[in-house]
């Protein structure tokens, strides 16, 4: 089992969301993050002065997958999220050690 | 029965009725015909009636620029102030009403004494229907005044300090000003310097009774409060910005309607022939102001700078105050586009030259394009001379401008400038520090990072953003 960690830009969470359904995966944990990576930062305007916004707002997505699936769920991933533009994000993948099913008490592949 | 039926059952009825009157006034009017006298009195009683309700309507309108001052201010600055400044906002015309009707109309417009301040008419004492209709009109001006003050020193000022200050404003600080201009004894419309000169002192609406004693009062303000945390570093301005655009750009919208009011009500006139005048003058020049502005960032930034731009809109608006009775259409776009001009050059002078810390642009919009505006006047007044379009005006600059070879009005309206920059900076400067010295005019650094909304009022302008925590 495996977690796949993405952080991807805000304005993609819809369509990888729905891209991830459509494959046979809906259960994700998003959550709304602030960051950066080597981009730093963008510069905006503020009444006729320039200033660096740094940490820039993005979208985590949290996904836990067999191992067989895990390459089909980061190709859609990226595929969709990708814009070929600076700050398109990061994928990071974690070993998961035990799932549990807080309701039933089922591990692993069963609670998946 | 509805009301359609009703009036179609009694239409023969009202066809003769009228028909009767007709006839009846026909032969009986003509008798009863009032003398040319009596014609007169009516006439004159209607135009009356006019300039009561013209002035009644213009107040009103220019009241509703407290919901622009308002939202201008909370636009311009962050979420974690925006309870205080509304409360700030709402007590400066609350507490203005009252201190206006104790003290500020007296010394505004009661019984001169040395051309300096007026003496009586205090809790307007044996007020008649004209009084008091002129009251309302002053009264909304009054407070405007302090709520210049309140934007430039928001997000770090203590909320008792401020309204201790308002008090000051409306009842002497500003009257005193509005004595010396607007009622008619005071030293800059007769007397000694007028004498001296060859002209009296013209501010149509109040540049500078109000719009610069506001600025400048604002600036002292500001440099006895200091700047907010984190707008300075190692000397240089940090842009710190302001939470929401829609909210500035609706309340500039709402104090240029306010401005229809403000200039046009100023004819203090229900039957004054320029009054349409004056509102095309108002609003070319801040058009023009806008314009100048958003060019200029153009330029400077390579991107149009919204709130800047709204600045120069009322900047525009804050120059043409004094000169809108007084001059043409065409100098109305100038006197705005060199207003756009002055209030971008000030903001920026205040940043990088005096290091001062002014969220909202105020200084600059009311202080120096207030000035501006004053000396507009002496530049382009068509005056009362033979020939000027406004040669039989009842309210406008005597005496023309230079650029039509007059001189006179010019040095008088740079003497009023002078006179209200160093009044309201003086003034306000002393009522600050004492305020400073006794109950302290600035939160402490805790409780600005915490934001003046949680700590002055115990509530979030926005709760629902907030996490809560049981």
């Amino acid at each position: 089992m495996r977690k796949i960690e993405a952080i991807i830009r805000p304005t993609k969470i819809h369509e990888v969301k729905d891209a991830l359904e459509e494959a046979g995966f809906e259960s994700i944990t998003v959550t709304d993050v602030k960051g950066r990576g080597k981009q730093k930062g963008v510069m905006q305007q503020w009444r006729g002065r320039k200033y660096c916004v740094d940490l820039l707002p993005k979208t985590k997505l949290e996904i836990v997958v067999t191992e067989e699936d895990t390459d089909m769920v980061v190709d859609i991933i990226q595929k969709i999220a990708a814009t070929d533009s600076i700050g398109d994000g990061k994928i990071f993948i974690y070993p998961v050690e035990k799932i549990i099913r807080i309701r039933t008490g089922e591990t692993d592949l069963d609670a998946l | 029965m509805n009301r359609r039926s009703l009036k179609n059952n009694n239409k023969t009825l009202w066809q003769s009725l009228l028909l009767m009157s007709v006839i009846l006034m026909l032969f009986i009017i003509p008798a009863s015909a009032g003398s040319v006298e009596e014609n007169a009195e009516s006439i004159a009683s209607l135009e009356t009636a006019l300039t009561v309700l013209w002035l009644i309507i213009a107040g009103t309108i220019v009241f509703l620029m407290h919901a622009g001052f308002s939202l201008v201010e909370i636009g311009l600055t962050r979420t974690k102030n925006t309870a205080n400044i509304l409360m700030k906002n709402f007590m400066t015309i609350s507490l203005g009403i009252i201190v206006y009707w104790l003290v500020g109309w007296g010394i505004m417009y009661g019984a001169d004494y040395g051309g300096l301040i007026g003496i009586d008419q205090f809790f307007l004492i044996g007020a008649d229907n004209t009084l008091w209709n002129s009251w309302w009109f002053q009264m909304v001006f009054a407070a405007t005044g302090a709520t210049i003050v309140s934007g430039a020193m928001a997000e770090r000022t203590d909320f008792k300090a401020y309204l201790i200050y308002t008090i000051a404003l409306v009842a002497f600080i500003y009257p005193v000003f509005g004595h010396w201009v607007w009622s008619g004894a005071g030293i800059l419309t007769s007397g000694f310097l007028v004498d001296t000169i060859g002209a009296s002192f013209h501010d149509f609406a109040g540049s500078s009774v109000v719009h610069s004693i506001g600025g400048y009062s604002a600036l002292a303000g500001v440099m006895l409060v200091g700047s907010r945390i984190g707008k300075f570093k190692n000397g240089k301005a940090i842009a710190i910005p302001g939470h929401s655009l829609p909210l500035a750009f609706l309340g500039t919208l709402i104090l240029a309607f306010g401005w229809v009011g403000f200039n046009g009500g100023s004819t203090l006139d229900g039957n004054d022939p320029y009054v349409s005048m004056v509102i095309v003058n108002t609003f070319l020049a801040a058009g023009a102001g806008a314009i100048m502005v958003m060019i200029i960032t153009w330029m400077k930034t390579g991107k149009p700078d919204p709130s800047l731009t709204a600045n120069g809109l009322l900047a525009g608006l804050v120059a043409i105050t004094a000169p809108c009775g007084a001059v043409t259409n065409w100098a109305a776009i100038v006197i705005g586009l060199i207003g756009g001009i002055v209030v971008y050059a000030g903001v920026m002078f205040n940043e990088n030259v005096l290091k001062v810390d002014d969220p909202v642009g105020a200084i600059a919009v009311h202080g120096y394009a207030g000035t501006w505006g004053v000396l507009a006047v002496g530049i382009f007044a068509l005056g009362q001379g033979d020939g000027s379009m406004l040669a039989d005006a009842a309210y406008t600059a005597a005496g023309a401008g230079l650029i039509y070879g007059g001189y006179q009005q010019f040095v008088i309206q740079v003497v009023g400038a002078i006179l209200s920059i160093v009044w309201a900076f003086v003034a306000s400067f002393i009522v600050f520090k004492i305020i400073d010295l006794t109950i302290g005019l600035r939160v402490s650094e805790e409780h600005e990072i915490a934001g003046l909304d949680i700590v002055e009022h115990g509530i979030s302008a926005y709760p629902e953003f907030m996490i809560h925590e049981e």
